[in-house]
C-alpha cells in the first residue's frame, strides 16, 4: 500500500498558566492511499491536537512542536514556512471540523465560502470556480445547488451545513481529508447519512481519510484501520477486525466493554475506573497503569516497547512481553 | 426592502411630530419672552409685535399655526434678527456643521477601526498596550478639554496650526481632532474586543484550514463580523458628535448651526429654537435609520424586508 502521510514520533506541548501540558507524546502512524484511519480515544487524549498539528493549525504560542516529523509528499510539514504551508492547506490536505453550526462564516454566502478555496489554490476564473462549487454541492447531496450558492449558512439545517463543510474541504480534490469528530454535533439519523456520504466520496475520489472520533459506533461503520490513543500516545493500532475482535491493550478492551452491545443478551456495561493521568507531568511508564486491571510493577516504571502482532496490528503493552506471558500461563 | 423603508419613514415622521410638540410646549413654558429687554418698548409696539408673530393667540392656536408652516418647510422669520428667516440661518450654518460632523465621523470611524484591528492582531503586545492607553485617554478627556490642550500646544506653543475659524483645510485639523478623539477611542476599544472574539471563532479556523492568507482572513472573514457591534453604537456616537459640535464650534469660532441654537434659547427666539431643534432631530433620526440599513447589509441574518408569504 502506498503511503500518503507519515507521522513519526510527534511531540506537541502547550504552555499554560499552570505549566506545560504535553498533549501529544510521540505519536507515530502512517496513512495509506484511499483508506480511512480512525483515531479513537477519550476527551483530552490528544486526538484533535494530532490532527491539527498535521494542518499546522495549532496556535503557536501557546502550542509548540517539540519534535518528530510529519512527511507528506517527501516534505516535512513541521519544517515548512507559513506561506508554503498555506499552499498545502485546503488543497492537498483539508480538514472538517466538529460543529457545522459554527464552522461557516455567518456573513458570507455559501457560494463565496466554497469558491474562495478554489480561487486560492486552482488557476480558475470566477465562473469556472462557481461551476466546480455547484458540482461539489451536487456531490454531497444538496438539492438545487445553483440557488443554494447564493444563500447564507443560517438558511441551512445542521446536516446540510455539515455537507457544505465537507464540500468545502473536498473542493480542491485533496489527497488527505482530516475529519475531526464530523458527526458528534449531529443527531443519529443525520450521522448515518453523513457517514454514508464519506464512504461514497471515498469511492468516487479515492481520498485518504483520517477520522478523529470517540464514537466506536462510527468507527465500526467506516474505518479500515484504527489507532487507539491514550494520554498523548497511540497504544494500539490495527485493522478494524483486529481491534474489534482481538483487542490486546487493556485500554482498548476497556473501551469496547463500555459500549452497549446488541449481540450479547444482558451484556453489562463496564466503565473504565479512574481518570486519565495529568499531562502536566505525564507518568514515565505506561500512562494506563493506574487504571489497568492487569498492571504489573514494571508498568509504572518503564514504557513498554511496541509489539508487532501482525503486519498491521501493533500494541504498546508489557503483557505482550514473553516474561509476562509466562507469568500469566503459570498463574 | 422598500416596504421597510416606507414604514421607517412613517415612524420617523411620528417621532418628529412628538419632538416638535414637546419642544414647542416646553419652550413656551420657559419664563420670559423675546421682547423682554432692558430698553422698554411702548405698549402699542409690543402689542403690534406680538400680533405679528401670533404670540397674542392662545398657545394651542399658535401650535397649529406653527405646524402648518412647518408642513410647508417654512420655519418662519427670526424674532431677534428680524432681517433673517430661520431657513436662511440653517442654510448658512448647516453646511459648515455638516462638514465638521462628517469629517469627524469619518476620521473617528476609520482611525478607530484601524487602531482596533492593529491592537487586536498584536494582542498583548506593545502596540496593543499603546493603542489602548491612547483609547482610555481619548474616552476620559472631554472634547472641550482636548480642544483647549490642542490649541495650547499645537497652535500657541508650536504655532504650526491656526488657532480658530473654519476657512481652509488646515483650519479644520484641530477642531476635527478635538471632536474625533472621543468617538475614535470608543470605536477602537470596541473593534479590538470584538475582533479578538471573532478571531477565536470556528469559522476563522475553517478559513485558515482553506489556506487563505492572514490578510484575507482578517478583512474578508473577521472584519465584517467584528464590525456588527461597532455599527450598533454608530447611531449614539453620531448623536454625541452632533452635541459635541455646539461646544467645538463655540471654542474654535466656527460659523455653524450650534451658535444659532445656543443663542436662540437665551434670547427666547422661538422660531429659531424650533427650527434648529427640528433640524438636529431630523439629522439624528436619519443617522439612526442609516445605521439600521447598514446593519441589514452587514449581517444577512437580519432581515429588513417583510418575510415572504406573510
Amino acid at each position: 500500500m502506498e503511503k500518503v502521510l507519515e507521522v513519526k514520533d510527534l511531540h506537541v506541548s502547550f504552555k499554560t498558566y499552570g505549566g506545560e501540558v504535553k498533549a501529544v507524546r510521540g505519536v507515530t502512524f502512517d496513512l495509506h492511499k484511499g483508506e480511512t484511519l480512525a483515531i479513537v480515544g477519550e476527551s483530552g487524549c490528544g486526538k484533535s491536537v494530532t490532527s491539527q498539528s498535521i494542518m499546522r493549525l495549532i496556535p503557536e504560542p501557546p502550542g509548540r512542536f517539540d519534535g518528530g516529523s510529519i512527511v507528506f509528499k517527501e516534505k516535512d510539514l513541521t519544517k515548512l514556512k507559513d506561506s508554503e504551508m498555506r499552499k498545502i492547506r485546503g488543497s492537498d490536505i483539508s480538514m472538517i471540523f466538529q460543529d457545522p453550526m459554527t464552522a461557516l462564516n455567518p456573513t458570507l454566502t455559501i457560494g463565496d465560502q466554497l469558491t474562495e478555496g478554489i480561487l486560492q489554490h486552482m488557476n480558475l476564473s470566477k465562473e469556472q470556480a462557481k461551476k466546480v462549487a455547484v458540482q461539489m454541492l451536487d456531490l454531497v447531496g444538496i438539492p438545487s445547488p445553483q440557488v443554494r450558492l447564493k444563500q447564507y449558512p443560517h438558511q441551512f439545517s445542521g446536516g446540510m451545513r455539515q455537507r457544505i463543510v465537507i464540500a468545502m474541504a473536498l473542493v480542491c480534490q485533496p489527497e488527505v481529508l482530516i475529519a475531526d469528530e464530523p458527526t458528534t454535533a449531529l443527531d443519529v439519523t443525520i450521522q448515518a447519512q453523513i457517514l454514508e456520504l464519506f464512504r461514497d466520496i471515498q469511492k468516487k475520489t479515492g481520498v485518504s481519510i483520517i477520522l478523529i472520533t470517540h464514537d466506536l459506533g462510527v468507527v465500526a461503520q467506516v474505518a479500515d484501520r484504527i489507532a487507539v490513543m491514550y494520554a498523548g500516545k497511540i497504544v494500539e493500532t490495527g485493522t478494524r477486525r483486529e481491534v474489534f475482535y482481538n483487542p490486546q491493550h487493556p485500554y482498548t478492551k476497556g473501551l469496547l466493554n463500555s459500549v452497549p452491545r446488541l449481540d450479547v443478551d444482558g451484556a453489562e456495561l463496564i466503565p473504565i475506573a479512574g481518570t486519565p493521568p495529568d499531562l502536566f507531568s505525564p507518568p514515565v511508564g505506561c500512562p494506563f497503569t493506574a487504571r489497568c486491571p492487569y498492571a504489573m510493577e514494571v508498568c509504572d516504571k518503564v514504557y513498554p516497547s511496541a509489539t508487532k502482532l501482525s503486519d498491521s496490528h501493533g500494541v504498546d503493552c508489557w503483557l505482550q512481553d514473553e516474561r509476562a506471558q509466562k507469568l500469566l500461563a503459570n498463574r | 426592502m422598500l416596504h421597510y423603508i416606507l414604514k421607517r419613514l412613517g415612524s420617523m415622521a411620528v417621532t418628529l411630530l412628538v419632538i416638535i410638540t414637546l419642544t414647542f410646549f416646553l419652550m413656551h413654558s420657559i419664563p420670559g419672552s423675546p421682547f423682554n429687554e432692558e430698553r422698554a418698548t411702548s405698549e402699542a409696539v409690543q402689542k403690534n409685535l406680538e400680533s405679528f408673530y401670533h404670540l397674542d393667540e392662545p398657545l394651542y392656536v399658535q401650535y397649529f399655526i406653527y405646524l402648518k408652516s412647518v408642513a410647508t418647510f417654512d420655519f418662519g422669520p427670526s424674532i431677534k434678527k428680524s432681517s433673517q428667516t430661520v431657513n436662511e440661518m440653517l442654510g448658512r450654518g448647516f453646511p459648515v456643521s455638516f462638514e465638521l460632523g462628517m469629517i469627524t465621523l469619518i476620521v473617528a470611524i476609520f482611525s478607530g477601526i484601524l487602531l482596533g484591528i492593529i491592537a487586536a492582531l498584536r494582542h498583548n503586545g506593545l502596540i496593543d498596550y499603546l493603542a489602548m492607553t491612547v483609547a482610555v485617554v481619548g474616552i476620559s478627556v472631554p472634547n472641550f478639554v482636548m480642544a483647549t490642550l490642542l490649541i495650547q500646544q499645537l497652535a500657541v506653543t508650536w504655532g504650526i496650526l491656526p488657532v480658530a475659524t473654519w476657512t481652509s483645510p488646515k483650519h479644520m485639523i484641530l477642531p476635527t481632532l478635538a471632536l474625533a478623539t472621543g468617538p475614535m477611542a470608543i470605536i477602537a476599544r470596541l473593534t479590538r474586543s470584538s475582533m479578538l472574539e471573532v478571531m477565536t471563532q470556528d469559522y476563522i479556523r475553517t478559513a485558515k484550514a482553506k489556506g487563505l492568507s492572514p490578510v484575507k482572513i482578517v478583512f474578508k472573514h473577521a472584519l465584517k463580523n467584528a464590525l456588527l457591534p461597532v455599527v450598533t453604537i454608530l447611531g449614539s456616537l453620531a448623536a454625541s458628535i452632533l452635541t459635541g459640535t455646539f461646544v467645538i464650534e463655540k471654542i474654535f469660532a466656527i460659523p455653524g448651526m450650534g451658535k444659532y441654537f445656543v443663542e436662540s434659547i437665551n434670547q427666547r427666539d422661538y422660531p429659531v429654537i424650533m427650527g434648529t431643534t427640528i433640524f438636529y432631530s431630523t439629522v439624528l433620526i436619519m443617522m439612526l435609520f442609516l445605521v439600521d440599513l447598514a446593519y441589514g447589509i452587514l449581517d444577512p441574518r437580519i432581515k429588513l424586508h417583510k418575510k415572504e408569504g406573510k
